[in-house]
């Protein structure tokens, strides 16, 4: 049999699909939910009371494209972490599906595509809701969806690679603490990075949602030639996650 | 050509050796017990076949495809029933089964499903969520999940275990009904009742090998004579009872709070007290003898 065969990696998804029929109510609500309270809170309450024009945007406008990445990384690189532990540790789904014709990389690349497509769609909520709140459309936003879930796979991967690193639950903490709370905050999502020091603004340029925000604000107010760098940087983040993802799952796994 | 055939397989973790040089063969269209105790290496030997543990060591064929190199292809004609429930709680029973169907590229999903619902006898709570089933039900479903592609050959890990009784016996129902039909089956148990219930043929495994196999019949023959003696008794008198038997070279195993001498129409006068009850000889004498563990 083949490697990566499309009905193994259909099959996967498919029994994700049918869990999220029992609980998308509860993910839809808080994935709308929370862009429109970060919304209301930063956007209109600082831009209403302390800042003006960020980079020659209203404030809200700013917040609401940023907003992207952040529904983006919180629906991908936490769902993948705790849904891969929890399948592998407690539920013993993937002890079920390796006992079928699937193998690591089959079962690994289809938790990523699911969770990047309904990251996809998460992630266009903030651009909606900005919209709510004054942001004007405009073509270049089509290709928001395709952005997010670029980038969504790569923090899948990365959620799914964390899955197979730890021992406990509990140590998940670490990981949002010191690299998803960072990566979420220096993004360029509330304020801009250029007015950080010098070694923090060339941290970010490794900070796959800092290019996200960016190809979100330039798909709203006009691309530039860069983009397509950054376009390919996630696409290697993406690539090299993946791989990585497949090999720690296969060494937790496999006896 | 055997469905399942295993040469000198060896499979280490760190400084334990689960299965030390297992040779195995099932031939098809039989069921074969293995039967040992916790720890013999049963549920590791099952990951083997299924490729989800890796040999260090020997060569492994099921259904004509070497392991672990064609792995996914021996899966795709073998269906699994693991030990511990690994179902989708959330989800619907036809659902839990259609998801399966999939991922085992059955073309006619629909009847599948329904295929597998009557087997399981579940047409009537097909849309309940799996967490809403008797621990019987999911049993069944487990089961009839393991058969949705009508797999050439069944491994079942420890079907039964810690089910109560009726459960067991519903399940055994459904085995034997695979059994009539020709099903080829690898099932790991520590269950004496359950291997002598449902297996063609028993296969001891005591410390990672096969450490005798045959009818249950022929087993108990070879290795438990004919009759065995059951002696209660205060503990000192059981202790003079277990010295005399065994001076006469018979085998002596506890048996709850009681001793069995094995092979008692061996025994010479003095050696069987008269307050011994006398019973044929049984698998659980084999298995006890031959793997030093109380039986279940």
């Amino acid at each position: 049999m083949r490697r990566l065969e499309p009905a193994a990696i259909a099959g996967v998804m498919s029994r994700e699909v049918a869990n999220f029929r029992s609980f998308w109510k509860s993910t839809a609500f808080s994935s709308v939910l929370e862009p429109v309270i970060y919304l209301l809170a930063f956007g209109l309450g600082l831009g209403a009371t302390v800042v003006d024009k960020v980079e020659g945007l209203e404030y809200v406008e700013y917040v609401g494209t940023g907003m992207v990445a952040t529904a983006v990384i919180f629906s991908s690189a936490l769902p993948a972490m705790f849904g891969a532990f929890v399948k592998e540790r407690f539920q013993r789904t993937y002890d079920a599906i390796l006992a079928a014709p699937v193998d690591v990389e089959e079962l690994v690349t289809a938790e990523m595509l699911w969770i990047g497509l309904r990251a996809g769609v998460f992630g266009c909520f903030p651009l909606i809701v900005a919209m709510l709140f004054g942001l004007d459309p405009a073509p270049g936003m089509l290709l928001v969806p395709l952005f997010c879930l670029i980038t969504a796979l790569g923090f899948a991967a990365f959620g799914i690679a964390t899955a197979a690193s730890v021992s406990k639950i509990d140590q998940f903490s670490y990981v949002t603490t010191l690299v998803i709370t960072p990566l979420f905050l220096v993004a360029g999502t509330f304020f801009p990075i250029d007015e950080l020091p010098a070694g923090v603004r060339a941290a970010a340029q490794l900070n796959p949602l800092h290019h996200l925000v960016e190809l979100v604000r330039h798909a709203s107010f006009g691309f530039e030639a860069l983009d397509l760098v950054r376009v390919a940087a996630l696409l290697v983040f993406a690539l090299v996650l993946w791989r990585v993802a497949v090999r720690l799952m296969e060494r937790r796994l496999i006896d | 050509m055997a469905a399942i055939e295993l040469r000198g397989v060896v499979k280490r973790f760190g400084e334990i050796t689960a299965v030390d040089g297992l040779d195995l063969d099932v031939p098809a269209g039989i069921c074969l017990g293995l039967l040992g105790p916790n720890g013999a290496g049963k549920s590791t030997t099952m990951r083997l076949l299924t490729g989800q543990a890796r040999a260090d060591e020997g060569e492994l064929r099921v259904l004509g495809h070497e392991l672990p190199a064609q792995a996914k292809a021996a899966r795709a004609e073998m269906g699994v029933v693991p030990q511990l429930d690994n179902l989708d709680v959330d989800v619907s029973v036809e659902d839990n089964l259609a998801i399966f169907a999939r991922l085992y590229r059955v073309p006619d999903v629909r009847a599948a499903v329904e295929r597998a619902l009557e087997l399981a006898r579940l047409g009537a709570r097909r849309r309940d969520a799996v967490d809403r089933l008797s621990g019987g039900m999911r049993r069944r479903l487990l089961l009839a999940r393991g058969l949705v592609h009508r797999p050439q050959l069944l491994l079942l890990d420890e079907p039964t275990v810690g089910l109560d009784p009726q459960i067991r016996t519903e399940l055994w129902s459904l085995i034997d009904l695979l059994r009539s039909e020709g099903a080829t089956i690898l099932m790991s148990t520590h269950y004496i009742e359950e291997a002598q219930r449902l297996a063609d043929e028993v296969a001891v495994m005591a410390n990672g090998k096969i450490v005798a196999r045959g009818r249950p019949a022929e087993l108990i023959a070879e290795h438990a004579g004919i009759e065995t003696a059951e002696v209660y008794a205060p503990p000192e008198r059981l202790a003079t009872v277990r010295a005399t038997a065994e001076g006469q070279g018979l085998v002596v195993r506890p048996a709850g709070p009681a001793i069995a001498i094995v092979g008692a129409e061996r025994a010479t006068d003095g050696a069987i007290p008269p307050e011994a009850m006398r019973r044929a000889a049984s698998l659980e004498d084999v298995f006890v003898i031959l793997t030093g563990e109380e039986a279940e």
